[in-house]
């Protein structure tokens, strides 16, 4: 089943490439990932945090933490990091509107924070978040969850959790959607060369 | 947005958009050991201030300093304006010497316009930090911030602005950006002390009145305003003694306000005139918190102005 010949294109010439489905399957399957790598259900654990990033890496983060508490009955605090005042790209767009960080009350000290992202591109958005992590507390570890990787990394960057490797050309456009905020879950490619 | 000049001139969604980036740094900020962000690298912010202050001129100060701006500031006291050197020589100069936005405060109403007129071509950006009797569009901002937090809104809600609106340019900012925000804007003081054209302001959801005791009970806030003497030059009201019980909000004032009521006032603050000690040291009082978004509201300000890409307007 090879990504790019998976679904329909959609008359705005985008192709499906995970159906509501896959997407469910693809966070059951890195919630399972994220239990065997970090031994969270062990009985001496470390604290375990998930760090969404704005806009829909937390949607993910959240479903990410409900699939953990559904197979371990473990609750893995989650919150929200936003990476808008860190970015380097600031001066190259318009002024960005600030999206919410709210840190679980237990902080982020000494805990393994997991980022998560929906998609993983340049990696200069995680480069903000590691920046942004520092400024707010000193993790024991941080690694990188993400529902797709694209390629096309312009930072020594990468993921440990991938939901789907989907090879891409520069200019085409991958689209994630989440009920929560786009009212359907969906992995989307939009061909860059179609108007 | 290329300079902040006055609150007549934003539109209630740049006011939103910087009254959200205020709380979302606010809460970004909360509880943190290291109050830093990178976000104003490498930009520089020079306040040029021709008149006192501490609130406005510190709150600037660190407003910058938390966003990693240089922050430089000039006063006119120890500046080369004192041996005579114009405001447009003053101002070519900080931008020749990398201001990337020009703060300033001046006597002179219209002074903030001028500057921003000069400075088009080079670049700089200027925030009006109060001119003359004109306005002072970040006091408003960080006033509508607070009524905010805790009216949970300003749309619809009902403010009272209390004491020398003549010399204020605290309310002249505030008629403005509040009433763009959908409130409706009470100015009350004696006839002296109100500008002769009030009722042909061009702004809806304002009225006029003289009798304090009658408008309290209807507000969902009040500001009160510090009695400018240093503005007023003969006779604007009989004695400070006769101003206070007429104008000033005492305890007994106090308890005439609806329960949720709030009370605003821009500082510096003439204890026994315009506000009691007890009304000022109040729960109710949010005078404090004015401070503490003054702070929050001038970041989202200098972000807006300087994070973003360039504006070719």
């Amino acid at each position: 089943m090879a990504p790019r010949d998976r679904g329909a294109t959609d008359p705005a010439g985008r192709r499906e490439l995970l159906t509501p489905g896959d997407v469910a399957r693809t966070i059951a399957r890195m919630a399972h990932q994220v239990i065997e790598k970090t031994s969270l259900d062990a009985s001496e654990a470390r604290p375990v945090v998930l760090l969404g990033i704005p806009t829909r890496g937390v949607p993910l983060a959240r479903r990410l933490a409900a699939k953990i508490a559904e197979f371990t009955d473990v609750t893995v605090p989650t919150g929200t990091l936003d990476v808008t005042l860190y970015r380097d790209d600031l001066r190259r767009r318009p002024t960005r509107p600030l999206g919410a960080t709210e840190l679980p009350a237990s902080g982020v000290d000494d805990a393994l924070v997991i980022l998560v992202d929906d998609v993983l591109f340049s990696g200069r958005t995680i480069r903000s978040a590691l920046d942004a992590l520092r400024d707010a507390g000193r993790p024991r570890a941080v690694q990188l969850a993400v529902l797709v990787d694209r390629g096309h990394r312009e930072l020594p960057i990468r993921a440990d959790y991938v939901g789907k490797n989907v090879p891409t050309a520069r200019t085409e456009e991958v689209s994630v959607l989440f009920a929560e905020i786009d009212g359907r879950d969906a992995v989307l490619l939009n061909r860059g060369d179609t108007p | 947005m290329r300079h902040l000049l006055g609150a007549d001139r934003l539109d209630a969604d740049t006011a939103l958009a910087i009254l959200d980036t205020a709380d979302g740094l606010k809460r970004t900020l909360l509880g943190r050991e290291v109050k830093k962000l990178p976000t104003l690298r490498g930009r520089t912010v020079i306040t040029m201030f021709y008149e006192n202050s501490t609130r406005t001129r510190v709150s600037f100060e660190i407003a910058g300093k938390w966003m990693s701006a240089d922050v430089v500031n000039v006063s006119a006291g120890g500046s080369s304006v004192g041996k005579g050197e114009s405001l447009r020589d003053t101002a070519l100069t900080l931008a020749a010497a990398g201001a990337d936005c020009v703060i300033v405060r001046h006597p002179a109403s219209g002074a903030a316009h001028r500057l921003a007129g000069w400075l088009s071509d080079v670049g700089t950006c200027v925030v009006n930090a109060g001119d003359g009797t004109h306005e002072h569009p970040t006091q408003a901002l960080l006033d509508a911030a607070t009524l905010r937090d805790r009216l949970g809104g300003i749309d619809g809600r009902r403010i009272g602005i209390v004491g020398d609106v003549l010399h204020s340019r605290v309310a002249r900012s505030n008629v403005h950006l509040l009433t763009t925000l959908g409130a409706e804007v009470v100015v009350v003081a004696p006839p002296t002390l109100l500008p002769t054209a009030l009722a042909d302001w061009p702004v809806s959801g304002l009225t006029v009145s003289y009798d304090l005791d009658a408008e309290l009970p209807t507000l969902d806030a009040v500001m009160m305003l510090r009695v400018q003497a240093e503005r007023m030059h003969g006779g604007f009201f009989p004695s400070a003694r006769e101003y206070a019980v007429h104008y000033g909000l005492n305890a007994t004032r106090l308890a005439m306000l609806p329960e949720h009521a709030v009370v605003l006032h821009p500082g510096p603050m003439l204890r026994g005139m315009e506000i009691a000690h007890a009304v000022a040291d109040s729960p109710r009082a949010a005078i404090t918190e004015q401070v503490a978004n003054g702070v929050h509201v001038r970041m989202a300000v200098l972000y807006h102005l300087l994070a973003g890409e360039e504006d070719q307007a």
